[in-house]
């Protein structure tokens, strides 16, 4: 039930609504229940539910007041979720190519700790494969509309480019895929998701996944019909918007950068290789000179090796995230658009069942405020996930700027100890000489 | 300029090695002049020289055509200092590289059994390709000013040449020194140098050391010219590679724009990424100077090569001698015996012809006795050259595989040293950037 009484401006949303609704965060009045509580009148509630009837949370009182918890306890700390609200650990590790008559892929081993009540088990360790993760963010995006879903590894590679069974592709897919669920566990909202739940604990999920495809059709409809236009994007959403763009194109900027560097040395590294071995060839012509020239050699040769070590790096772990990051960026965008639509939807309905009352009198319906609640809700959500998004962003870019110049460190450290033994073996000799020489 | 020796048994004491590592280029060059000092001759103790200036010049030249050239200071000072301990003024005079030339030339053809030093090259080979190739290029006229120096110094640390007359005028006599040289008449020379060093002929006893030592300086020079070669293209690419981080510095700064905590750490991150891709221009122009010492050898491997056929032909012409005479002293075997043993048309003739009279016969013995003593003279000169040859030559060549060996050994320290000032640089960068990341 929700009471009416007088407007109430929401400063951040810059509406001005006609009815007034307690703010879902200001003061939690309804009894808390763990069942999603949706209940609507008779009246139109096609977009509410499932087509099979199974419910779907867009803002239920439950996750509302953990949202509202996580809130508090996450002002207070600078960075992502502490430890000690933390209570569900994911990992995704060991991956397997399993062969069938039908088809050949990889599944990854899901192992999950937690002391959540929602879970029966302490502990579960299940096998997914990408098909399992890519039904996952579908059901997420679909059940939690307002929030920002992390993406997933780009699902189709080019085959005869990529080879999707090499070491190197797995590895970098399944640390993308392992960043995904732990960021979907850290989040107050999403890791409570019954589809997140089943993800993690079901020995089978092919029964379920039937459902995704309904679900799609079904969604997907809701957001495009309507077609109700916002007149203008509220600042802050704009400024959202114009940040997210500018962003996505600083990343293409860097990836291309971090590509030909990669390209610049491997070209570098091809000419180093052969640049060593006439070092070697010489010193077969030497006498005195043999030991010193190999010596070079074998020092040049180390620096390829460190080389090389720091070229896979970039590409296994710089580029990877970068591109993730544009998927991110991609799907808060999204998110950004419903936000939009939503608020379009409510402006609209609002503007004619003001209309309407002012013809006959007729009450606004309960619908619209809905759509007020529900456009709210959309913008405290999407807010959360935004400062979240950003602080992960922060320590992410960090973390892997960091990263990238800890491997130069150690590229040169790894080169200049290979000169500097050299230096010592022919500086060695010389003393001899020397001395030899003196006596 | 002349310090003591800094490579004496003070060394054996360092343990610490890496100290020597901040050596720079300079002190290495005075290792390498300090070396020739202990290990040259009389010259260089008395007389201190150095090219020290190089400046731009326009004349007419031989076609009487208008041409900018460049001319190089010679200063020379005697190696002990004025009675009341002051550094006496020095003599200078101009030379230009073409008279450098001529001296090269004239000590060539008279000492062919030494290795004469090479000259710096003429024009910028296996440059790599921001460098320029331009002869009037300064950093190019910087090193060719060295590398003359360089000759200078070798000749004048060298136990014969260092005692040259010429090449003292060289140094201290700007105007009269050309006819000097050409007053030695050497140009007549020059020309069946030329042609020995182009001819093809067979030697029947080859000297194995000779062949060997040939053979080892044609491998020198392949292994040296194909090092440079991808040395310049290792440049090349290492070149591109710093290069392409400065983008980094534009695209961090653009992005710093739209953060707000993130901003300052990116922004001066930047600047570190734009150090780091400009440090890679003095890194590359420094290992020119290794460039330069790999191909001083290179020329060094002609010096070796003129010596070793230089000895073919004499060899070649004791053999012709030897087997001139002999067939000589087989012809008068014929003649005083009547017996034709070897095939000649002569003998040929006289057969179907008729023999000659004794009276003939007699003048032929007289004049082939004649020519074969002088043979017998031909053949002790050629041995007796061919043995002053070898000895001086086989002398001079021990001294340049030791200081081959040497140079060459400094040669690679010096790049290894090259290489770790090139890998600190690179880590303080990127460690001045961690640190602006990690305050991101």
């Amino acid at each position: 039930m929700m009471s009416v009484g007088a407007p109430k401006g929401l400063p951040s949303s810059g509406q001005k609504p006609i009815t007034e609704m307690i703010h879902p965060l200001s003061a939690v009045e309804e009894p808390l229940s763990p069942a999603p509580e949706v209940t609507v009148s008779a009246g139109g509630d096609k977009d509410t539910g499932l087509t099979n009837g199974t419910p779907v949370e867009t803002s239920s009182p439950a996750s509302v007041s953990s949202l509202f918890n996580r809130l508090q306890l996450d002002d207070d700390l600078d960075g992502d979720a502490s430890t000690e609200t933390k209570d569900l650990f994911v990992t995704v590790d060991d991956p397997k190519k399993h062969v069938s008559t039908m088809e050949t892929y990889i599944t990854y081993r899901v192992s999950t700790k937690t002391t959540r009540v929602e879970f029966d088990l302490p502990e579960y360790c299940v096998r997914r494969r990408y098909q399992d993760f890519d039904w996952l963010r579908l059901k997420l995006e679909d059940s939690q509309p307002t929030h920002l879903i992390p993406p997933l590894p780009e699902k189709f590679v080019m085959k005869g480019v990529v080879d999707r069974f090499s070491e190197e592709f797995v590895e970098t897919r399944m640390k993308a895929l392992d960043k995904f669920v732990k960021r979907v566990a850290d989040h107050p909202v999403l890791s409570f998701n019954p589809h997140f739940n089943s993800f993690l604990t079901a020995k089978d999920l092919n029964k379920r996944q039937g459902l995704a495809l309904l679900t799609k059709v079904g969604e997907s409809v809701k957001y495009v019909a309507g077609g109700y236009k916002l007149r203008a994007r509220p600042a802050e959403y704009a400024s959202m918007g114009d940040y997210l763009d500018t962003f996505s194109g600083k990343l293409g900027t860097m990836d291309r950068i971090a590509q030909r560097i990669v390209k610049e040395q491997s070209e570098y590294l091809t000419e180093l290789r052969e640049y060593g071995t006439v070092y070697s060839s010489w010193a077969s012509a030497e006498e005195e000179l043999q030991r010193p020239l190999e010596g070079v050699a074998g020092s040049v040769s180390t620096c390829c090796r460190a080389l090389e070590d720091l070229s896979e790096n970039i590409s296994q772990d710089f580029l990877p995230v970068l591109r993730e990051y544009v998927l991110y960026i991609e799907s808060m965008k999204n998110v950004l658009r419903k936000r939009d639509q939503c608020q379009a939807e409510y402006e609209g309905r609002l503007e004619a069942a003001v209309l309407r009352r002012q013809e006959d009198r007729t009450p606004i319906p309960a619908e619209v405020e809905k759509c007020q609640d529900k456009v709210e809700c959309f913008n405290a959500d999407l807010k959360a996930d935004w400062e979240r998004w950003q602080r992960n962003k922060r320590q992410d870019f960090k973390q892997i700027l960091t990263g990238m110049a800890d491997k130069n460190i150690s590229y040169y450290e790894k080169c200049q100890s290979a000169w500097e033994s050299l230096i010592t073996v022919l500086q060695d000799k010389q003393t001899e000489d020397k001395t030899s020489e003196t006596n | 300029m002349m310090a003591d020796s800094g490579t004496d048994c003070g060394s054996t004491e360092e343990v610490a090695v890496i100290g020597n590592t901040d050596i720079s280029s300079t002190e290495a060059e005075n290792n390498l002049r300090n070396t020739m000092v202990e290990k040259g001759a009389s010259l260089l103790k008395k007389l201190e020289m150095n090219v020290s200036e190089a400046e731009k010049r326009t004349g007419k030249n031989s076609v009487n055509m208008q041409e900018t050239y460049t001319v190089y200071l010679i200063e020379t000072r005697p190696a002990d200092s004025g009675s009341d301990g002051s550094t006496p003024v020095p003599d200078m005079l101009w030379r230009r590289y073409s008279e450098f030339e001529l001296l090269r030339t004239y000590l060539l053809v008279t000492y062919p059994f030494v290795i004469i030093p090479p000259l710096p090259e003429k024009r910028a080979e296996f440059v790599w390709h921001k460098l320029s190739a331009d002869n009037l290029d300064p950093d190019f006229v910087e090193r060719r000013r060295v590398g003359l120096e360089n000759f200078l110094l070798r000749v004048a640390s060298h136990p014969l040449l260092s005692n040259d007359k010429i090449f003292f005028l060289f140094l201290t006599d700007e105007k009269g020194w050309r006819d000097a040289v050409l007053e030695t008449g050497f140009q007549d020379k020059v020309d069946s140098r030329l042609k020995s060093l182009s001819a093809s002929f067979r030697v029947k006893n080859p000297d194995k050391r000779f062949t060997a030592l040939k053979q080892y300086s044609d491998e020198l020079n392949a292994a040296i010219s194909q090092l440079l070669r991808i040395r310049a293209r290792v440049a090349d690419r290492l070149y591109g590679v710093y290069k392409v981080h400065g983008n980094y510095g534009r695209v961090f700064s653009e992005w710093s724009a739209i953060e707000k905590e993130m901003g300052d750490g990116l922004q001066s991150a930047g600047h570190h990424m734009d150090t780091y891709a400009a440090s890679i221009d003095d890194i590359l122009e420094e290992e020119e100077h290794y460039a330069d010492q790999l191909k001083e050898y290179l020329f060094y491997t002609e010096a070796v090569r003129s010596v070793c056929r230089k000895h073919e032909l004499i060899q070649y012409e004791l053999e012709s001698a030897a087997l001139d005479l002999t067939y000589k002293k087989q012809q008068r075997e014929e003649l005083a015996t009547g017996t034709v043993r070897v095939f000649s048309l002569k003998g040929m003739t006289s057969k179907l012809f008729g023999q000659e009279s004794q009276e003939q016969r007699e003048q032929k013995l007289t004049l082939l006795e004649q020519d074969i003593k002088e043979g017998e003279e031909l053949l002790k000169e050629k041995n007796q050259e061919c043995h002053e040859f070898v000895q001086s030559a086989w002398k001079d060549i021990e001294r340049f595989k030791e200081q081959k060996d040497r140079d060459l050994r400094e040669a690679l320290i010096s790049y290894a040293i090259m290489q770790i000032s090139m890998c600190k640089k690179g880590i303080q960068v990127w460690s001045n950037a961690k640190e602006c990341f990690s305050k991101m």
